[in-house]
């Protein structure tokens, strides 16, 4: 088994099944019907693009099925973006996290897109057309929620001040993001900072929000580290196969 | 002899509706790639629309009981994800037959399938299926679904 790719694809497909999880959460509480139908939309994607990368992880590592993967391992053994697990909390809460994350995601699989290994490649490409409209999704609702009402943006500025520093950590590279670099299939993420910031700053202009000051960063996600939030999603998302393993529809 | 039975196949599978849109065929939609004929098997090849439509399940299911029911057992369904599904691939006909139904066919200008009229509005991004927008047409007032050009 080749473990470093076995690792760099489960870690992308973990990113997605936990904010899948995290958007599934608002069907049937979104602010109105359309936005709950777009809401659950986004989940659907994110859990089909998941299941694409934990087939394929599943296939490398030749012992694990993909359900496996996504039921079965515990918090330190989950590999995601730590940005990913945290809390929809309100509206604007949710729409500026997802934005942030949406802007990396757009970047990261347009260079996933020209990787060598041509599974990773399939996959970015496919999930590149629907990243797009997620990307364009959060980008308007920040918009409109920024260049609001005074306190809708209130809200986000606070979302926003209290979300960046998860950010720094999307850019992170280590041994295994270098190594699968070296060999043409990864992302070099430090290299996409320059075009998020240009996203970032050209939205945030457009919808009168300030970006925040760089100071604390939290990260470890890669290594497993997670905050106290991820343990409750796996809690929820995973209780049917741990109470009832095997259980099958 | 080989094409006439993979044509067969292919004839076959167009007879299998979309679930969501039934008034056009998996073949039609453009979910079929391929189809082979080795080893006296079939090895169908079959890409989503999109990553997590829940349609797909129902249409294996649905293209493997077509084949069932019409005496071929001997086939493989196989997922492939490249090319990436794309809305180009389908034809002029297939766009005239999701206008018909009511959806404003993929096209760069939304049209409303009701009057014909581009004045159009967009509601929301994202519709009842993954892979419809929901507009407004300003002219007849009318609510309609547009098929996301991806």
């Amino acid at each position: 088994m080749n473990k470093i790719l076995f690792k760099y694809t489960l870690r992308i497909a973990d990113s997605s099944l936990i904010l899948g999880q995290r958007m599934s959460e608002w069907c049937s509480k979104g602010p109105t019907l359309e936005e709950d139908i777009a809401l659950s939309n986004i989940a659907l994607d994110l859990f089909g693009q998941s299941n694409g990368f934990y087939s394929y992880a599943s296939q490398i590592e030749g012992t694990k099925s993909a359900d496996d993967l996504a039921f079965l391992r515990n918090e330190r053994e989950f590999f995601n973006h730590q940005i990913v697990e945290l809390e929809n909390g309100n509206f604007g809460d949710t729409i500026v996290r997802n934005f942030l994350y949406d802007s990396f995601n757009f970047l990261f699989y347009s260079a996933l897109k020209n990787s060598n290994d041509e599974t990773l490649a399939a996959l970015a490409t496919k999930s590149l057309k629907e990243v797009k409209y997620h990307l364009r999704h959060s980008k308007n609702w920040l918009i409109r929620l920024g260049d609001g009402t005074e306190e809708s943006n209130i809200k986000v500025q606070k979302a926003l001040d209290n979300i960046w520093q998860y950010t720094s950590d999307l850019f992170e590279m280590d041994a295994i993001d270098l190594e699968m670099h070296d060999q043409k299939i990864g992302v070099n993420n430090a290299e996409l900072k320059t075009k998020w910031d240009e996203i970032i700053n050209l939205t945030l202009q457009e919808a009168k929000l300030n970006r925040p000051s760089d100071g604390y960063n939290a990260s470890g996600g890669k290594k497993g580290i997670h905050t106290e939030y991820l343990g409750f999603l796996l809690a929820e998302m995973q209780f049917m196969q741990r109470s009832y393993p095997n259980a099958k529809w | 002899m080989q094409n006439g039975k993979i044509k067969k196949i292919w004839n076959l599978l167009d007879s299998v509706p979309d679930p969501e849109i039934p008034v056009i065929s998996v073949v039609e939609l453009g979910v079929i790639r391929d189809i082979i004929y080795e080893n006296n098997n079939y090895e169908i090849s079959i890409t989503p629309t999109y990553s997590g439509c829940p349609a797909v399940k129902t249409f294996m299911d649905d293209i493997a009981e077509c084949l069932k029911n019409n005496d071929i057992k001997n086939f493989l369904l196989k997922i492939v994800y490249s090319p990436a599904w794309t809305t180009d691939w389908m034809s002029d006909e297939t766009k005239d037959k999701l206008r018909k139904y009511g959806i404003s066919p993929p096209s760069d200008k939304v049209v409303c399938p009701q009057c014909n009229s581009s004045n159009t509005n967009l509601i929301s991004e994202f519709g009842a299926t993954a892979c419809k927008s929901f507009h407004k047409c300003i002219d007849c007032l009318e609510p309609f679904e547009h098929f996301k050009c991806i």
